[in-house]
């Protein structure tokens, strides 16, 4: 992720980026305006909803004689992971640990980070499934770039503990796929809380939710709108692109300047500038190969990087082409079948993509499958092996956890069980590539999110209570 | 009654019932299989057994079946043998996709509310393209149902493989399926109490129809609630014979289903069940089998307190219990569903039973199907592992005593775009 990250993003909140953010990520600094009250700031250089997610302080923990997935490096048999103050300490052989810290028998269990889903609706389309909680596509218009997915984020969303339970510490809540362009994602830490602001992750960049395909053409067709076809799709995205590339260079010359009145804000295409700036990583819904080609055309056109095509059944026809662009491909193991679109879907997708050397991603776009994203890698996994590719376990680890990462540009912070990490961590009953195998514990930078052998540690959402609903630690 | 019903009822007489009489093509070649650790269901597993099939049945299953000469040999030395799994509900061959509006692919509704007369037979397509790719997964034997409505129909129990529909099917119908809760209230002008109403006059009405066909012929019955093939088809119904495949999630929409099971004398199979665990007892003491979907549990209207141990719990209280997986975009991860419900606390023997010989008894085909003993037909997987196991495959799958090809649409465009740029 450009920019926010190297300006020390941690310490830095990355709101109002188009100030602080977008200044630092040029080579040649913009003079930086004198401070002003937020009330006289102009609109767009104010604070724009920042994360309160405070990490909750915790003890040091020692896992001891696991086998060790760190996604960053070889597995490591009989191995300890040290964590500390929400940051891996230290991983291996011999890691000495403080006399205070927590112990944990590792024995016969296994040891990743936090599974990281690039690829979720919860809190959007929250359960109980009513239209009351339908809050996942404004599909009033096909380009919605003003609309952000956090805003309709609901914290007690039932859903989350269970995914919790599957061992997910970090998801990407996007808007739905209604539209061309459906708005902002946002990047969250499942963890309990009142308000979304509570669990985004401090500094992730946003992303941009863009659709290709049946889904909008299907929505808007029927309402006799553009687009009604996959050519009207592309017709759409490249209206909306150059709208945003005026707009950028009004304030981009004004922010230089800050000469005369800014320019009037426009909430859409001041989230697209940002995607031309390169601040905000653009995740395209987008089923297959050949409109996955289109998109690539699309951003070259308007200078801007897709950092993961969604879904992307066909990615496998272009694994070539994906590996060169450096895009990464977030993909189900074997969803198949469900629409046209998804007539072509193998297995293999994943393994044929870690073969070409492109960037394979386990996504749920399920509040079931985000459950066993451990799975979904296991089944893609061993249909690689079948075909002779032989994927290791090291290599699918990376799936669900250093890949998602990266697409959503927190792989700095977390990801991998390297030291500095934050300790996003899973302990697993047995290999995660098992179906016998279970989240037993979670820990959300350092802090038990879960343990199966301990209410006490299963959160229930406010919806859960009052019902028979038995928590999630059976 | 609307005057639609009204026009179908008096206009049409009983409808002549679909006749596709169940006709397996059996292979004619001798198979024995050696080697393998064998898990015939229906008794312990046998080590080192062998198995031997002939003209598409079971002939011998054991440690010490001498192989008949001539018979094609397969030494499976290392493998797992299972009865071939079965998976219950589903719209295999009768729908292909679900979204997108592709009605071309779509055969698993009609309109209406009851329509206990469509039997889905004469829409399964033996072509799909779903069916070789769940066959691949160990799948021989599904139970394709109709959706829709109070009452959306009859399903029939077919083997996955076969050019014609009178090859495929095993059972039809099996079961008639009505739908107790959300998916039916509408049909009760929006509430379940008045769908629990409807059925209750539909069924009163059958019976009425059993007794006085003569007075229905002649006109000298009072308008009934659906025209004549739907109540026809509510006979064996009513006599305790054709299953009511009855969804029913919430523990209220079980209580309803037992109570009508209770008061008309049906033989009811619980389908979904999200919250019998909660019914279990109940269950298990009116000898109702459920159908649980093991992945099941997150919080809907329809059931706030699903659990992914309900099978478990269904299993420890006695119920008989299926396992299924019938999403649409999954249906062939019958073996994945039911490995989770052995991680969530089922026993394996009760996992491999609720997919193989469970759903044979609870649809009425276990002397055929479900285990494997000499006379059955051979519906059979010979697995590299566990099959409940990601690392394991289906390596062989028999029907009816004939190897299944294991090529498939999916694996020709795998090596297709093995290598890229993929030679067209």
């Amino acid at each position: 992720m450009p920019g926010c990250r190297r300006v020390g993003w941690l310490a830095l909140p990355c709101a109002g980026l188009l100030s602080g953010c977008a200044a630092a990520s040029s080579s040649k600094p913009a003079p930086t305006p004198a401070p002003t009250p937020a009330s006289a700031a102009p609109s767009a250089e104010r604070a724009q909803y920042a994360s309160t997610y405070q990490r909750r302080p915790s003890g040091a923990v020692l896992i001891r004689n696991a086998t060790v997935l760190t996604a960053a490096g070889p597995e490591q048999q009989r191995a300890a992971v040290l964590f500390a103050d929400g940051k891996i300490v230290a991983v291996g052989a011999d890691v000495a640990a403080p006399a205070d810290a927590v112990v944990v028998d590792g024995t016969g269990k296994f040891v990743t980070p936090g599974v990281i889903d690039t690829h979720s609706h919860m809190g959007v389309y929250a359960a109980p499934g009513t239209p009351a909680e339908s809050d996942g596509n404004e599909a009033t218009n096909p380009v919605t770039a003003q609309v952000w997915a956090e805003h309709s984020v609901w914290p007690q969303d039932p859903q989350i503990p269970l995914a919790v339970a599957g061992g997910v510490t970090v998801i990407q809540v996007l808007p739905g796929s209604a539209n061309l362009i459906g708005g902002r994602s946002v990047t969250l830490r499942l963890v309990p809380a009142r308000t979304v602001q509570e669990m985004k992750f401090p500094g992730a960049p946003y992303g941009l939710k863009m659709a290709c395909g049946e889904n909008p053409k299907r929505v808007y067709g029927q309402k006799s709108i553009s687009p009604s076809t996959r050519m009207g799709n592309m017709a759409g995205y490249r209206a909306a692109f150059i709208e945003a590339e005026r707009y950028r260079a009004k304030w981009d010359n004004w922010l230089k300047t800050h000469r005369g009145d800014p320019p009037d804000r426009d909430l859409r295409l001041e989230t697209l500038a940002e995607v031309l700036r390169g601040h905000i990583l653009p995740h395209i819904h987008c089923y297959r190969a050949d409109e996955m080609a289109q998109m690539i055309d699309l951003s070259k056109e308007f200078g801007f990087k897709i950092r993961s095509f969604h879904h992307a059944v066909e990615a496998y026809k272009i694994a070539d082409l994906l590996a060169r662009e450096g895009i990464s491909a977030s993909v189900w193991d074997d969803w198949w079948g469900f629409k046209m679109e998804a007539l072509d879907a193998i297995p293999e997708n994943a393994a044929l993509l870690e073969q070409a050397g492109a960037r394979p991603i386990m996504h749920s776009d399920d509040p079931n499958g985000i459950q066993r994203l451990n799975q979904e890698a296991a089944k893609a996994m061993y249909a690689g092996r079948r075909m002779g590719i032989p994927i290791t376990r090291e290599q699918a680890i990376r799936w669900m956890t250093a890949n998602p990462a990266w697409a959503l540009g927190i792989d700095s912070v977390t990801g991998t069980l390297e030291p500095g990490k934050a300790a996003d961590v899973v302990i697993w009953s047995a290999d995660p590539f098992s179906v016998y195998s279970r989240a037993e514990k979670v820990y959300n930078e350092g802090r038990l999110v879960f343990d199966r052998a301990d209410t006490a540690h299963q959160w229930k959402t406010d919806f859960n209570l009052g019902t028979a609903a038995p928590g999630v630690g059976r | 009654m609307s005057p639609w019903l009204a026009r179908r009822a008096g206009g049409v007489m009983v409808g002549v019932a679909l006749s596709l009489a169940a006709a397996p093509r059996c292979g004619g070649q001798t198979i024995a299989i050696t080697g393998a650790t064998i898990y015939p269901v229906s008794s312990p597993k046998i080590e080192q057994g062998t198995i031997v099939i002939r003209d598409g049945k079971i002939t011998g299953v054991g440690l010490n079946i001498p192989v008949p000469a001539g018979a094609t040999r397969i030494d499976a030395s290392g493998r797992w043998i299972t009865p071939g799994l079965i998976q219950t509900g589903t719209s295999l061959g009768v729908k292909l996709l679900e979204s997108g509006g592709l009605r071309q692919t779509e055969e698993d509704s009609v309109t209406g509310d009851v329509n206990a007369s469509f039997d889905v037979s004469e829409a399964i397509d033996p072509a799909s393209m779903a069916i070789p790719i769940t066959r691949l997964e160990g799948i021989t034997t599904t139970l394709a149902v109709p959706v829709g409505g109070l009452v959306p129909g009859q399903g029939v129990l077919f083997d996955l493989s076969g050019d014609r529909v009178e090859e495929l099917l095993d059972k039809a119908p099996a079961v008639m399926v009505m739908d107790l809760g959300e998916g039916g209230k509408n049909a009760g002008g929006g509430s379940r109490a008045g769908a629990m109403q409807r059925l209750r006059r539909t069924l009163r009405d059958a019976l009425e129809y059993a007794r006085r066909r003569e007075d229905y012929r002649r006109g000298q019955i009072q308008p009934l609630a659906e025209p004549a093939q739907d109540l026809e088809a509510l006979q064996p119904v009513l006599r305790g014979e054709l299953p009511v495949l009855a969804i029913a999630n919430r523990r209220s929409d079980i209580e309803n289903a037992l109570r009508l099971a209770r008061e008309f004398k049906l033989r009811l199979v619980v389908w979904g069940g999200a919250e019998a665990w909660q019914a279990a007892s109940e269950l298990a003491a009116a000898r109702v089998p459920v159908v649980v979907e093991p992945l099941t549990d997150v919080p809907q209207f329809d059931a706030l307190s699903p659990r992914l141990d309900n099978a478990t719990l269904l299993r420890a209280a006695g119920v008989t219990t299926v396992l299924a997986q019938r999403d649409m975009a999954q249906f062939r991860d019958l073996r994945q569903a039911a490995g989770n419900a052995v991680r969530n606390g089922l026993s394996w023997d009760d996992a491999l039973r609720g997919v193989t010989l469970t759903p044979a008894q609870v649809f009425g085909v276990q002397d055929r199907y479900g285990s494997l003993e000499p006379g059955k037909v051979a519906n059979l997987v010979i697995w590299s592992g566990d099959p409940f196991e990601f690392s394991s495959e289906a390596e062989h799958v028999f029907i009816r005593g004939r190897e299944m090809p294991r090529q498939t649409r999916q694996t020709e465009l795998r090596d297709r775009y093995r290598t890229l740029p993929p030679r067209f």
